[in-house]
């Protein structure tokens, strides 16, 4: 745990911040620059800020070890799902067209949907890795 | 540019610096979404990765002894291949370039019309490239299971050994001692029962 209170200041004002523009990559990668991919590294690194900060425990308090396997796991199947549910409404594997009916809301609805698992596994493995090497030094020191 | 170093926090540090000036080549080529990811993993995660993973290795690389000259003759073959190939490679920006004449011009006059979706990129990725992508996320997944799965395995078998080491050392430790002084008392409930 960091004992320096411009660090802890900083990383208390910034957190919530970060996860909001995260937030905001994630769901307005339709219409600007972003995506799961960037959406997931942005919110991660609040995640690892709030860890460097607070201690890894502090950070695994939020988000368990456990939780966050799931998180990995529900993502990819978030996206393997929508490539069944359209297959299950008559059309292709993952075409969004066929979510809806129509081209505008389908399209819109399955990226949406598609991009968040895409943000969650990539959210919750860049979490992992972080806490892997990170908690080695910790169980090291112990 | 070449930097050459046996410092590793520095070379993390450089290579973190590099990803940011990419990612400020890839703005110049109007190449948002590139430089927005180049920036997020490789200036800033890969980074913030590199300086965690330091905690296994020493601080300083390993001054190597051995100059392989084979190794150095395969190197410097390979690499005149590549700029051979880069010879053949249209010229940035070529609009008659092949990769901008396949599928390409499709995708730039579907997206907004037919998908309602202006960003061309997202579409490309999510949609048109939906299965793709799929793997991708997939690759990422089995990668961080994967670093898990080892590293995990790592530090479970070192507190296995250091337990074993205090152990056998009989430390003072309170876990060591915990069952020792729990033995005694649930000895002596279990006589009281019996009397």
């Amino acid at each position: 745990m960091n004992q320096n209170p411009v660090f802890r200041v900083v990383a208390k004002i910034l957190f919530a911040p970060i996860i909001m523009f995260g937030l905001y990559v994630q769901f307005h990668g339709d219409f600007g620059p972003g995506g799961g991919f960037q959406a997931g590294v942005i919110i991660a690194a609040a995640f690892i800020l709030h860890a460097l900060v607070f201690g890894l425990q502090a950070g695994r308090q939020i988000i368990s070890a456990r939780v966050n396997l799931w998180m990995m796991v529900l993502g990819v199947a978030i996206y393997g799902a929508v490539g069944i549910v359209s297959m299950a409404k008559g059309g292709l594997f993952l075409d969004y067209t066929a979510l809806t009916g129509s081209v505008g809301s389908g399209q819109h609805i399955g990226i949406l949907v598609v991009e968040f698992g895409v943000g969650l596994t990539v959210t919750s493995v860049m979490l992992a890795l972080f806490h892997a090497f990170a908690g080695f030094v910790e169980d090291r020191d112990k | 540019m070449v930097v050459r170093t046996g410092r590793l926090y520095a070379v993390i540090v450089m290579s973190g610096a590099y990803s940011l000036t990419s990612a400020a080549i890839f703005v110049n080529l109007d190449a948002v979404d590139v430089a927005f990811t180049e920036a997020a993993v490789g200036a800033g995660i890969s980074t913030v990765l590199f300086l965690a993973a330091m905690a296994y290795i020493p601080a300083d690389e390993k001054p190597s002894q051995n100059r392989n000259f084979l190794a150095g003759v395969i190197c410097f073959g390979a690499g005149a291949l590549l700029l051979l190939a880069v010879m053949d490679l249209p010229s940035l920006g070529d609009a008659m370039a092949p990769v901008h004449q396949h599928v390409a011009p499709r995708y730039l006059a579907e997206s907004g019309s037919a998908l309602h979706i202006p960003n061309v990129v997202t579409t490309v990725l999510a949609s048109y490239r939906g299965f793709d992508t799929l793997g991708e996320t997939i690759v990422v997944f089995t990668a961080g299971l994967g670093v898990l799965m080892l590293l995990a395995g790592a530090t479970r078998t070192k507190r296995v050994k250091a337990d074993n080491r205090t152990m056998a050392a009989k430390t003072a430790r309170p876990k060591a001692n915990k069952p020792k002084t729990a033995e005694p008392k649930s000895a002596t409930k279990i006589a009281r029962t019996k009397a």
